[in-house]
């Protein structure tokens, strides 16, 4: 077999691909040094260096409550989210029951339905519940958004271990709550603790629904990154966005690693 | 089912044998009665907006929105939009995905983080990137400037260029991953084979490898699609008012003109829109695959 004849398509295959990467990744790479500029606006090349707009970033009382509000929803969000997903996972994968379909529809329909009528629905009904403008509100919001990654990854987790186990402790006179805090539990972590990182990340940068559930005195940083990007931008936004994208990718790459782990058994 | 009824937490309370329900599945209620009560409801409710809004409004608030050509252009800009990002996201995307396929599964792996990563990425953020580079007074105008290759800024953003860069970039994710699920599953044995009974490199590739890859372009182009129809930060940042899609329409009525019945009612066609799609996009590829590939790098 020669592989010759590949050769040209190969390179502009790779050449193509490089393309790609760039333009998935260059736009945000870009952001990065524009937050260390000298310069009052954001210009390009920066005209000199400061940490001036991360000083602002970290200081500022708008940005800092941003932060703070922001973490909290997330790792609420992620609390709740590992706990209901863990929960549907098991019933939707071992779970036998009519009308499965729909509940499994029911469950992943917050990855499809467009997210300005999430927005606007929660809106509605949640300010009759007087849940708007709170961290439970949107921690709420932002679970019913979460759940589905964690099913997805606790559902994956549950079909690869080995249901021998589960069941040689019982015959060992485990009870089900013993079972599955000694054996199920240690063996679908990896699923859940990545699905817990995935539902993080799904609320610490979650935009549109939080735009419509928080106010003036419950603001998170996505919302007020959307509020200056709107109207002057100086480079602190640059600063928060290249903050924002490290918190990101460090989640996300954990989130991978943990996936990765081989149960313990 | 085979397992024993024991296994399942609450089994003692269900009868064995012949039941419907088993144990465990009463494990997914409170998950289901949480999204039914947060998530479903509101939905509902807003469906139900659509025709109560104003008082007996009935079809009133569609028909209001039919007979406006200025709302319909709205729907007309968001198909538009719609369709143009998908081209280009299957035109970036497939020999992205075929790449990742004759690649190492090292190399793949890598290929794959570089979707996974922007994927999980602050779609904010990844907006705001695209303003730094496409203002008039920003990277890429003033590179040119700078070199003397344009006399004066392009316009590039806060028109459609901007718009569809900006999403075809955030959505291209949602078309690699399932071209590359459909493509992986192509046993290569069958363009060699092609090669070696003579077809010439790019025949074997049409006739062989290109119609067992188009399920994936199929269940890819629908689902960039259907997402695409309900972006609205992207459009809204790096869009003037002319690109005005759907989900920015919503939004307007119900924050400036506090016309709620109006927004349900355009909601309720964008659910409609978005639900036929997709089921037709489920006929080929499974959504959980695709949202699971998303989680996964391996």
């Amino acid at each position: 077999m020669t592989e010759s004849w590949r050769r040209p398509n190969r390179l502009l295959l790779a050449g193509l691909g490089l393309l790609t990467i760039f333009f998935l990744i260059g736009p945000s790479l870009i952001v990065i040094p524009m937050g260390f500029s000298s310069s009052k606006i954001l210009e390009f090349p920066p005209p000199g260096w400061s940490l001036e707009w991360y000083q602002k970033a970290l200081t500022d009382p708008s940005w800092t409550s941003g932060f703070v509000n922001s973490f909290q929803v997330a790792v609420v969000t992620a609390i709740v989210s590992a706990i209901l997903g863990t929960l549907a996972a098991m019933g939707l994968v071992r779970g036998r029951f009519p009308g499965k379909d729909l509940v499994n529809a029911v469950i992943l329909s917050p990855l499809i339905v467009p997210v300005i009528i999430i927005a606007i629905g929660m809106f509605a009904i949640y300010v009759r519940w007087k849940i708007t403008g709170s961290l439970v509100g949107l921690a709420i919001a932002h679970s019913a958004l979460a759940i589905p990654f964690v099913v997805v990854s606790v559902s994956t987790s549950l079909r690869t271990i080995d249901r021998n186990l589960e069941l040689a402790a019982q015959n060992l006179g485990a009870d089900p709550i013993r079972t599955f805090t000694r054996i199920t539990l240690p063996l679908i972590l990896p699923g859940v603790l990545a699905g817990f990182l995935f539902a993080f990340l799904t609320s610490w940068d979650e935009v549109v629904v939080a735009i419509f559930l928080t106010t003036a005195k419950f603001r998170t940083l996505p919302v007020e990154m959307w509020e200056q990007v709107r109207q002057v931008v100086d480079p602190t936004v640059a600063a928060v966005a290249t903050i924002v994208l490290a918190v990101t990718t460090t989640v996300l790459l954990l989130a991978f690693v943990v996936r990765r782990q081989a149960p313990v058994t | 089912m085979t397992a024993p009824a024991t296994s399942a937490p609450g089994a003692s309370r269900r009868s064995r044998g012949g039941s419907l329900i088993n144990g465990w599945a009463w494990l997914a209620l409170p998950t289901v009665v949480f999204l039914v009560v947060f998530f479903i409801a509101p939905l509902i409710l807003m469906s139900i907006r659509s025709v109560t809004d104003p008082p007996g409004a009935g079809v009133a608030n569609y028909r209001e929105f039919f007979s406006s050509e200025a709302d319909v252009r709205v729907l007309g800009t968001t198909f538009y939009i719609a369709t143009i990002s998908t081209l280009v996201c299957l035109l970036v995307g497939y020999p992205y995905a075929y790449l990742m396929t004759i690649v190492s599964p090292r190399v793949s792996g890598l290929l794959l983080i570089f979707v996974l990563v922007p994927f999980w990425s602050s779609l904010l953020v990844r907006t705001f990137a695209w303003e730094v580079l496409l203002r008039d007074t920003g990277i890429v105008n003033s590179l040119l400037l700078s070199w003397g290759l344009i006399g004066a800024p392009l316009t590039l953003m806060r028109n459609t260029l901007g718009v569809i860069l900006g999403m075809s970039q955030i959505l291209l994710p949602f078309m690699v991953l399932p071209l590359f699920t459909v493509m992986r599953r192509i046993d290569p044995e069958l363009t060699r084979a092609a090669a070696n009974l003579g077809a010439p490199p790019f025949a074997a590739f049409r006739r062989v490898f290109l119609p067992l890859s188009l399920p994936g372009v199929v269940a890819g182009s629908l689902l960039v699609f259907v997402l695409a129809l309900g972006f609205y930060i992207t459009p809204t940042i790096l869009g003037s008012p002319r690109e005005t899609m759907i989900s920015r329409f919503i939004a307007d009525q119900v924050q400036t003109r506090l016309n709620w019945g109006l927004a349900s009612a355009m909601a309720v066609i964008l659910m409609a829109l978005t639900f036929l799609a997709l089921i037709a996009a489920s006929r080929v590829v499974r959504l959980r695959d695709v949202y699971g590939s998303l989680e996964d790098e391996t």
